[in-house]
């Protein structure tokens, strides 16, 4: 792909210093299309993260400074404006997929007047416009949307899309954004950040994935999948069904709504495999499904697809898998 | 207390339906239902406009062919009243046109609060709760995982990838939730009746004095080039259980080096 556009703008993510993998991945695409990327900070240790981010391709990092507890989407799509509307700004921007990158590219879209699009999973360039690719109905069909206005093209990218990959650029430098008086929209406050207690690895980082869903008959049955995810060093994760019955926390959802993830293994038990599920988890390398009905959809994608019942299946894996220690 | 929650009516995701490949939207055939992620919102704010001790519940959502199906199911859950914003011109219309005709409806009834779910189940984009937020002027507070009020105040924890933040936000504001924050409840008998009588105003993007160019496909400023299907993903092998599906699973995974 010719590295044809003038600029690209990233907006980047950290906790603790740590540069989130979603920025890295799309780091890893932005400096396939231009040589200068810059990466949009909402925060204030910018200098932190600019190794890191020079190491994947960003030549600078442009950083709002403390926020002071104010939310990410306002302080920096209001930033971004002002620097578009100084002259200043990039023809494509680029986010992930996540709870800040939404607030951001929503709020920007409106105050540019521009168009998003959305769970872009691979993009291209067709002249100066970029093309990007959605997966709909549970990933069976491709649909490629581009931009028909001259605006900056503001691309929302869903998580997995690329590899991150170091490019070994040296570190970024480090600018300013400045966010101007935000009003009345810029009043919501954090007063206190809670860090979850993790118990294992992260959903989106696992190597080995176990999700539950309505198959399991009842609340109290993902205690099944919780102890043999627990076994195999994996992440537990759910179904959009048990979520929103409230089983377990929106955190855990795999899907196109939720995380998307591409583990080593992923055991899908008493999940169908509704299409919304299918987004989130079919780039997995391996697919393990059990599902009592031989129809259901999930065991279409799965490498080894079990026709059976969880509750006698699970129960006899963990004993077998404990009998191991 | 005032709240207004946007709702969308959509295909039962069970009968997901099909793009048409000459207008390239999804085909909307069938009777439309309550998009599941919107009760959570209905049923939240039914909870918040109750611990205030008075005020409403009302309804906005937008569809091109006047269908109320969806609403009534919200409204028998017991909102007041419902603002349906219909209009052929709506026809393909995108997020950010999305976002600018339930704002115009909303700032019709001046809320105190305006909640909606983070995203819907058949369009997801995710975008539409901020640019609502942004087109009124509204904090907002996006992926709430619990909504209290005190004293005009909204405190929320809001979603992070690392747990979860404690958020204070002065009212009027925008609120988007996750599923799953508030059991809703079953219309009742009695609510179901009630529905059939709640008011539906009707309204055209004219009524809301937005231009027709800012909506439908013209307005969107993107268009879709290729649809086309994906690399089909095999299925493998096929196992009927018979008391050893375990063995099986631990050969897979052996074969693997994950054990």
């Amino acid at each position: 792909m010719a590295k044809s556009l003038s600029k690209v703008w990233v907006f980047g993510e950290a906790t603790d210093a740590k540069v989130a993998t979603i920025t890295l991945e799309i780091l890893a695409k932005a400096r396939e299309l231009s040589d200068n990327v810059e990466v949009i900070y909402g925060g204030a240790d910018a200098e932190a993260i600019a190794k890191t981010l020079g190491d994947h391709g960003a030549s600078r990092v442009l950083a709002t400074g403390d926020l002071g507890g104010g939310l990410q989407g306002v302080a920096v799509a209001a930033a971004l404006a002002a620097a578009i509307a100084a002259g200043d700004g990039a023809p494509v921007l680029l986010f992930g997929t996540t709870y800040d990158g939404r607030d951001v590219a929503g709020r920007l879209s409106v105050k540019i007047d521009a168009p998003v699009i959305t769970n872009v999973a691979d993009l291209d360039l067709l002249g100066d416009k970029v093309v990007g690719t959605e997966p709909v109905f549970g990933g069976s069909i491709n649909v490629k949307t581009t931009f028909t206005t001259d605006k900056p093209q503001i691309v929302l990218i869903r998580p997995k899309s690329f590899a991150a990959e170091p490019s070994g650029g040296a570190p970024a430098s480090v600018g300013s954004l400045a966010v101007p008086e935000l009003g009345a929209a810029g009043a919501a406050v954090v007063k206190t950040r809670f860090v979850e207690e993790a118990t294992g690895p992260k959903l989106d980082e696992a190597a080995v994935v176990v999700s539950g869903g309505r198959g399991l008959g009842e609340s109290a049955n993902y205690a099944l999948i919780e102890t043999l995810a627990k076994l195999l060093k994996a992440a537990p994760g759910a179904s959009r069904a048990i979520v929103d019955a409230g089983w377990v926390p929106y955190s855990y959802q795999v899907g196109q709504t939720g995380k998307v993830v591409k583990p080593l293994v992923y055991i899908a038990a008493g999940i169908s495999g509704a299409t919304q599920h299918l987004v989130g988890m079919k780039g997995s390398k391996n697919i393990i499904a059990i599902n009592k009905d031989a129809e259901a959809p999930i065991l279409g994608v799965a490498d080894l697809g079990i026709v059976g019942d969880v509750h006698k299946v699970l129960p006899k894996l963990i004993e077998a898998l404990q009998a191991r220690g | 207390m005032n709240v207004v929650v946007c709702v969308k009516q959509i295909p039962d995701p069970a009968d997901p339906g099909a793009l048409d490949p000459t207008t390239k939207t999804l085909k909307r055939d069938a009777k439309l239902i309550l998009d599941e992620s919107d009760s959570y919102g209905v049923e939240m704010a039914l909870q918040l406009v109750a611990a205030a001790g008075g005020g409403e519940v009302s309804l906005v959502s937008m569809a091109p062919n006047n269908e109320i199906s969806g609403l009534r199911t919200a409204l028998a859950m017991g909102a007041a009243g419902a603002i349906l914003v219909s209009d052929p011109a709506l026809q393909g219309t995108d997020a950010l046109g999305t976002a600018k005709v339930l704002a115009a409806a909303i700032a019709r009834k001046s809320p105190d609060l305006v909640l909606t779910a983070t995203e819907s189940s058949d369009g997801y984009t995710g975008t539409v709760p901020a640019q609502i937020a942004e087109l009124l002027g509204l904090p907002s507070v996006t992926f709430a995982k619990s909504v209290s009020i005190d004293g005009g105040v909204a405190h929320v924890r809001r979603q992070t990838e690392a747990g979860y933040d404690e958020v204070e936000c002065p009212l009027p504001a925008l609120i988007s939730v996750t599923a799953g924050v508030v059991e809703p409840r079953y219309p009742s008998f009695k609510g179901i009746m009630a529905a059939k009588n709640k008011p539906v105003e009707m309204v055209s993007v004219a009524d809301l004095g937005i231009d027709a160019s800012q909506v439908g496909w013209a307005g969107g400023g993107q268009d879709i080039i290729d649809i086309a299907a994906a690399p089909a993903r095999q299925a493998g092998e096929k196992f009927e259980d018979d008391g050893t599906a375990h063995e099986r699973i631990i050969a897979f995974l052996e074969q693997l080096k994950v054990l």
